[in-house]
């Protein structure tokens, strides 16, 4: 039995997120927040943001239920998030979405997505796309002060 | 963590089916994927194709590619033949009557809403009920949903047992004077229960009710005889006879397709048409608008000689063995859950293992060169009945062997490894 896919998709940070999330908990005064369901499996997530009057996320978290590329994701996502922009967020978004169907990036890109870039082999299993950008778009949801996101709606 | 002593098995299987030659049908199976040579466990999603299929079909366009029932040229008359000639061959399959009583449709949803928009346009009234059970596929819940709304039926739905069998007690109080109609799956596409339809029949028919049996995975596995199931409607879908996409079955007692308004108008389907008034063909052609899958009919047929060739006693015999076979063997495997373990079951496998999500489970197979479907497998109200969210099924037909198996065990471990 190979293990090439720990090189591919399932690689060790990523089972590591699943295993132990960071920040996964429900945040008790949000100042937003939005749930993410992908409807194809029933994986349902709620992200929590605090944002600053100055558009700077000083807290993020999540919970709900999904799998391992979702929950590794959204764990990871929440890390990156903490003192960015709103604006820095939704840009973070478009440039992991590019990566994760498989598109090129370039250098600016790549140093900007930093350990992100362990989802890059997701674009090899186009089933999964959705699952590493489900908390990604819950998480825009939030921003813009929508309640809901599923995978189904298009970026 | 181990699973033997069952693995290893020899390749071979110990009866007289020929599985060998029964793979060499099939050349997708000497594709690799992934790299992996393919493993193909998913045939209740679809079935793999044999070669003679495949020829089939490109042989109408190659060979006789010509509307049917129009012209009067020699390609037209031959593609007719061809076209009734699967006609034919589906009646037999199912033992129905006479041909007329077979109609081809695009699969067994279009057959079910058929029905659902023909028998909501003349027999049913507000009020009058559609029994259904809890393991039935969206495509046997959402057509009854729709004519529920539209014209005030209520939908029944009979409960399941923790095993997945159909608690036959509930279902028969569930039968009253106001019950016109009980649709029913043969054969549960995720739990892989086999319903007692004959039964079912029986007792819907002394509460004068109709009967309609969703037979998409029990065509493919077992004898499905409609005489003796005495099933007024029975439906199924081509793909997962081994034959063509886009193409299905719906056989219906002639009487009752008679008494069917046709839910579909245009061409072929008529006697002849002014702007005052249509008469409408004769069945089955009242049902058969438009220039049917002329292809997809003529393909249905080369699959329907294939099993019939095979023998449908002894593809279920077959998968008898390989069903016990793999319930031993996944059985074997510490923290695997069967979803689905009813006494009378086809070799269908829903389950779960520890609490790997079930799409996980599906990449890591998936990397293996393993195919199988994860998922709610379109029947959502079993996984809230079981409070599941999805599960990993392996399906197995007549191309498959032990060996598998043994491979999806082997994947299964090595899946359990890789996310503890």
């Amino acid at each position: 039995m190979t293990d090439t896919i720990s090189d591919d998709i399932y690689q060790q940070v990523i089972l590591e997120n699943n295993r132990s999330p960071k920040n996964f908990r429900r945040m008790e005064h949000p100042t937003h927040m939005a749930e993410g369901i992908n409807p194809l499996c029933g994986d349902a997530y709620t992200v929590y943001l605090c944002v600053s009057e100055e558009g700077t996320i000083t807290d993020v978290s999540f919970d709900g239920r999904g799998c391992a590329i979702s929950k590794a994701s959204a764990s990871m996502m929440t890390e990156c998030l903490i003192g960015r922009t709103e604006e820095d967020a939704k840009r973070l978004f478009e440039e992991f979405h590019e990566m994760v169907v498989g598109n090129a990036l370039g250098d600016e890109e790549r140093a900007h997505l930093g350990k992100l870039r362990v989802f890059a082999g997701v674009w090899r299993y186009p089933a999964r796309v959705k699952c590493a950008a489900l908390p990604w778009h819950a998480m825009q949801s939030a921003i813009r002060g929508d309640s809901t996101a599923t995978t189904e709606d298009s970026m | 963590m181990s699973v033997s002593p069952v693995m290893n098995a020899p390749l071979q299987e110990s009866t007289a089916f020929p599985v060998d030659r029964i793979r060499s049908d099939f050349p997708i199976l000497q594709k690799q994927v992934r790299g992996k040579p393919l493993t193909y466990l998913d045939s209740a999603a679809t079935a793999l194709k044999p070669q003679c299929v495949v020829d089939a079909v490109s042989g109408y366009y190659l060979e006789e590619s010509a509307n049917v029932h129009r012209g009067v040229h020699y390609l037209s008359q031959r593609a007719t033949e061809s076209y009734e000639a699967s006609r034919e061959r589906v009646r037999g399959l199912l033992n129905a009557r006479q041909p007329e009583e077979i109609v081809f449709t695009s699969g067994a949803t279009a057959a079910i809403n058929m029905v659902a928009r023909g028998l909501a346009e003349s027999v049913l009234q507000p009020g009058d009920e559609v029994l259904i059970t809890h393991m039935e596929h969206h495509s046997n819940i959402v057509p009854w949903q729709m004519i529920r709304d539209s014209h005030g039926i209520n939908l029944k739905v009979a409960p399941i047992t923790d095993s997945g069998e159909l608690d036959m007690d509930a279902f028969a109080e569930l039968l009253g004077p106001r019950t016109r109609l009980v649709s029913v799956v043969h054969v549960s596409n995720s739990l892989g229960t086999v319903n007692p339809v004959k039964t079912i029949a029986r007792l819907a028919h002394e509460h004068d009710a109709l009967v309609l049996v969703d037979a998409a995975q029990s065509v493919a596995c077992m004898p499905v005889d409609v005489r003796d199931l005495d099933c007024d409607f029975l439906v199924f879908s081509g793909h997962k006879l081994f034959g063509p996409t886009g193409v299905g079955v719906l056989y219906g007692k002639l009487d009752r397709l008679e008494a069917l308004p046709p839910w579909v108008g245009g061409g072929d389907m008529i006697l002849s048409v002014t702007f005052e008034k249509t008469t409408y063909n004769r069945v089955p052609m009242k049902f058969e608008a438009g220039t049917a899958n002329i292809a997809g009919v003529i393909g249905l047929g080369r699959a329907v000689e294939y099993v019939n060739d095979l023998g449908m006693e002894n593809i279920a015999a077959y998968e008898r063995q390989l069903r016990d076979y793999a319930m031993e063997v996944l059985s074997g495997i510490s923290d695997l859950r069967l979803v689905g373990t009813a006494a009378e079951k086809a070799a269908i496998l829903s389950f779960l293992v520890g609490d790997i999500h079930a799409h996980d489970m599906g990449t890591l197979l998936d990397v293996e060169g393993i195919a199988l479907r994860t998922g709610h497998h379109c029947t959502q109200p079993v996984m809230d009945r079981f409070d599941i969210a999805a599960t990993a099924r392996a399906s197995l037909s007549i191309y498959n062997v032990r060996e598998d198996v043994d491979r999806l065990a082997e994947g299964i471990l090595h899946a359990k490894k890789v996310m503890q």
